[in-house]
């Protein structure tokens, strides 16, 4: 995250409608020198009229972050909700922060400056009032954009004052007093997405809807494995096609040696081919024929991959991090439990594909529309790799079709700008969805040995878990981070996590909870093995060693700032959810049967148990979910956190009957028919609760979805006696 | 030779390849961008629109298909009155996560309710097992088709 937090500040004026704009930002100096000031954002406007309008600054990829985030403004400028426009901010991290979306982190980056925003407008609507009425400040209330005065009955609207605030100088952050939650009237209270009628009415909306003027469509033919040659391609022949307007083959421009495919500069070479219309267009890359030299892409594939790292597991491996002495705690253990685990590679599928629109500039720049997580680092590459400056560069956040991480990476908006400026003309890409799986960033699999000790009691006393993961250009591919959060490991006196690397050439990025995805499943998995051995219910078996493990001391927060795992939230957490299920409770069918997991994840803490049903000796059906969670001390919009729970929860029952395999480099499955989506029939039961804590409030993108994965593996083993060590389920 | 059709009830008459799909003469010719792109071989329902009253994939169907027919698309769903009572539904539901499936979802649905006025659980999983929503709104989705086959039963009921 590229913002450092300096001085709040804030700068008032007028619209150029004559009424008031608060204007804030981060600035480096505490006074408003008018090069601070150049460099606030526009956050709120109110015109005569009473019309509130605030600006969103973080993309919507269905989480909900353009609706959430002018509500926080809202709630502490007390205007009336029905009277808010909410817009996109303009991308541009000078004045807007760094506006990516991403690690569950909309929430936690923004819910403070926020509501500074909506506290300092307000403050100033009412020292209007109070310079108007003759009345001290603190003689005023407000409420529902309105400023009264109780004691003689006056009220004035906020766009009656609009006019005269903008004269007025804005408050000192520090001054400024923010409400007390108890007292929160839109925050706390269901408000529907600010683009539900669009959505519901088919309006223009996606990036994908992108429409200019003398737009032409565009696909982009890469290799299927990275780092291949074009040996050879028809491109007349590919021109000769109807519709087709231009084929440009272009060299891509290579990104340094070391660095993060997909957020370094850089574009993949290939063959743009563009047209009027994006189905003629694509008719044509069948004439083109490309031959690619895939010979560097042979060891790289699935079986490949398979192979050393059975050999690697069974040999020590570079130590993570360890307390005690595990190993002599192994020897003296009344049991030792191991078991072997694997997570596949996994795509992203959002279900809009990959696109971005490009129009070429008269000062020899770009504009783009992208649906994004990341518009200011697409704005930043564009600049980078095609040797731009960045103030010719503009990019404009539109709604995303999922996100799930994959649009973290902004490779489409690169090739689209690329592409316009070599053919010249406006240019819609947009990739096949065989291409958006050939080209995905996806999630790395990964391969683990677990050891544990059992004492008499049957408590777990050693905990060795080695992990086989995956590296590129000599460093760890993402998601791929073993660490401190894994709960085993933490409620164990003597343990060692080791960790061995796999060179790949597989692009590879962040899927939803990344890290967390996978090994919830692994050490939730082991977790409950531990419990069968020591003749323990599932639930008990955790809650006794989380709270043997209360009382040590508090993990340290990680370089980056990020709070880890505090065990005693958790407890709490695993209690509701028990209960909520009335877990041991209820005379199940045989067959049926339910099963717990609980994770901590991007700052919040969940405990899933999943009821399972099997369908004969090789099927289940994952009949209901409980989930409980504890994100902080409120929840901001009741309806989405909901949602994302909801919308975790399937996608971790997707998890579990879905892989992406490889063979010479190239992915084996290319469209949804190659994967079993997770369909209406097979959706279940949710119910969901919060347990709200005093902690502060974070996102919920992330977190309630690694739980849900072992809760159900769990489940099949208590229904079935198989115990799933390997995903996707295969019994 | 060019074709002619009808789209949220206004006539075209188009000069295009008649093996193109509905779903790219709706959103690159005509500007209907409502209709979505997904998959492009009917796996995921995106691209669901009603071909005289049916639901059908436009990524698969071609142009010369609709000849003489009517294509009606998310951007008249609400001339239906089953598709009014589906938006509505939606609505009160606050149903969208990313909200790229549903305008498919809302077809799907709407020709449920047209076929099946008051839709079980079989009848709904079966009805919209086509329709993939990677964001999981699927329990919205089906508390949205009860209520709106509730909804509508009642002004039915006022009507007759």
């Amino acid at each position: 995250m590229s913002a450092t937090r300096r001085e709040l500040l804030f700068a008032a004026g007028a619209t150029a409608a004559g009424g008031f704009l608060l204007r804030f930002g981060f600035a480096q100096a505490a006074a408003a020198t008018p090069a601070e000031a150049a460099k606030l954002g526009d956050y709120v406007e109110i015109a005569a009229d009473n019309t509130v309008t605030l600006r969103a600054v973080n993309a919507d990829i269905g989480q909900g972050a353009k609706t959430l985030l002018p509500m926080i403004i809202a709630e502490e400028l007390d205007c009336d909700w029905a009277h808010v426009k909410v817009e996109y901010s303009a991308a541009d991290d000078a004045r807007y922060g760094a506006q990516q979306v991403g690690g569950s982190l909309t929430v936690p980056t923004n819910y403070d400056p926020m509501r500074k925003v909506g506290a300092a407008a307000r403050a100033m609507l009412v020292a209007a009032a109070a310079a108007r009425l003759k009345v001290a400040p603190a003689s005023l209330t407000t409420t529902r954009g309105e400023v009264r005065h109780a004691a003689s009955g006056r009220k004035i609207a906020y766009g009656a004052l609009a006019a005269d605030a903008a004269k007025l100088t804005p408050p000192d952050a520090k001054t400024l007093r923010l409400k007390d939650p108890k007292d929160f009237v839109i925050l706390g209270k269901s408000h529907k997405s600010v683009d539900l009628h669009a959505i519901l009415h088919g309006e223009k909306l996606f990036g994908i809807d992108t429409t200019l003027p003398n737009l032409h469509y565009a696909i982009y033919v890469k290799s299927p494995v990275n780092g291949a040659k074009l040996k050879s391609a028809d491109l007349d022949a590919a021109r000769a096609m109807p519709g087709v307007t231009h084929v440009i083959a272009l060299e891509g421009v290579a990104p340094p040696p070391d660095a993060q495919i997909g957020l370094a500069p850089g574009f993949a070479p290939g063959i743009a081919i563009i047209g009027r219309n994006w189905w003629l267009v694509k008719q044509a890359r069948e004439a083109l024929k490309p031959q690619w030299d895939d010979g560097f892409g042979a060891p790289h594939g699935s079986a490949d991959y398979a192979a050393q790292a059975k050999a690697l597991l069974q040999k020590p491996a570079p130590v993570i991090d360890h307390k005690g002495d595990a190993d002599a705690a192994l020897a003296v253990a009344a049991q030792v439990i191991e078991a072997e685990y694997v997570t596949p590679y996994l795509p992203h599928l959002a279900l809009e594909p990959q696109n971005a629109t490009a129009r070429p500039t008269p000062d020899g720049g770009v504009e783009v529309w992208a649906p994004t997580q990341f518009p200011n680092d697409g704005r930043d590459l564009i600049a980078k790799t095609l040797k731009l400056p960045k103030a010719s560069v503009t990019v404009h956040i539109c709604r995303a079709g999922g996100g799930f991480g994959r649009r973290i990476m902004v490779d489409p908006m690169v090739e689209a700008a690329a592409i316009a400026l070599a053919a010249k003309v406006p240019v819609k890409l947009l990739y096949p969805r065989e291409e958006d799986i050939a080209h995905d960033f996806y999630r790395p699999g990964n391969f683990h040995r677990l050891r544990a000790g059992l004492d008499k009691s049957g408590n777990v006393t050693a905990y060795v878990a080695r992990a086989v993961s995956y590296s590129r250009g000599g460093k760890l591919t993402e998601g791929s981070e073993i660490n401190l959060e894994q709960q085993p490991a933490v409620m164990a006196n003597h343990w060692r996590l080791e960790q061995a690397l796999i060179p790949t050439i597989l692009a590879t990025g962040w899927l939803r909870a990344p890290s967390d995805n996978t090994l919830s499943f692994v050490h939730q998995g082991f977790w409950d093995e531990l419990a069968h051995a020591a003749g323990r219910d599932p639930v008990e078996f955790r809650l006794s060693h989380m709270r043997a493990h209360a009382g040590d001391p508090l993990l340290p927060t990680t370089q980056d700032g990020e709070p880890q795992l505090d065990i005693r939230r958790m407890i709490p957490v695993l209690e509701k959810v028990a209960a909520l299920a009335k877990w041991g409770q209820t005379k199940l069918p045989p067959g049926t049967a339910m099963g717990v997991g609980c994770y901590f994840s991007h700052r919040g803490y969940f405990a899933e148990i999943a009821q399972v049903r099997m369908l004969g000796d090789t099927d289940f059906r994952v009949e209901k979910i409980w989930a409980v969670g504890d994100v902080g001390a409120i929840i901001l919009n009741p309806t989405t956190a909901r949602a994302q729970v909801e919308g975790a929860i399937h996608e971790g029952i997707a998890q579990l009957r879905n892989e992406i395999t490889f063979a010479k480099g190239a992915n084996v499955q290319s469209n949804f028919a190659d994967f079993t989506l997770l369909r209406m029939p097979d959706s279940p039961a949710i119910e969901i609760d919060f347990h709200l804590t005093d902690n502060p409030v974070t996102g919920l993108g992330e977190p309630a979805l690694p739980a849900v994965i072992p809760a159900v593996t769990n489940a099949i083993f208590a229904a079935s006696g198989k115990r799933v060590r390997a995903l996707p389920v295969r019994l | 030779m060019p074709i002619a059709l009808t789209v949220n009830a206004k006539p075209y008459t188009l000069d295009l390849p008649g093996e193109m799909p509905l779903l790219w003469v709706l959103r690159d010719e005509i500007g209907l961008t409502g209709t979505k792109f997904g998959c492009g071989i009917a796996q995921c329902g995106a691209c669901t629109i009603h071909l005289d009253g049916q639901p059908t994939r436009a990524c698969i169907t071609p142009l010369a298909e609709a000849a003489g027919k009517h294509v009606t698309t998310v951007e008249a769903l609400h001339s239906i009155p089953q598709g009014a009572a589906i938006q509505a539904a939606w609505a009160a539901h606050d149903v969208p996560q990313c909200g790229y499936c549903q305008a498919g979802q809302m077809m799907t649905a709407t020709h449920l309710l047209r076929e099946t006025p008051h839709p079980n659980d079989a009848d709904i999983d079966s009805a919209m097992a086509g329709n993939f929503c990677r964001c999981g709104t699927y329990p919205r989705i089906r508390a949205a088709i009860h209520d709106a086959a509730a909804g509508h039963h009642a002004a039915k009921g006022d009507a007759s």
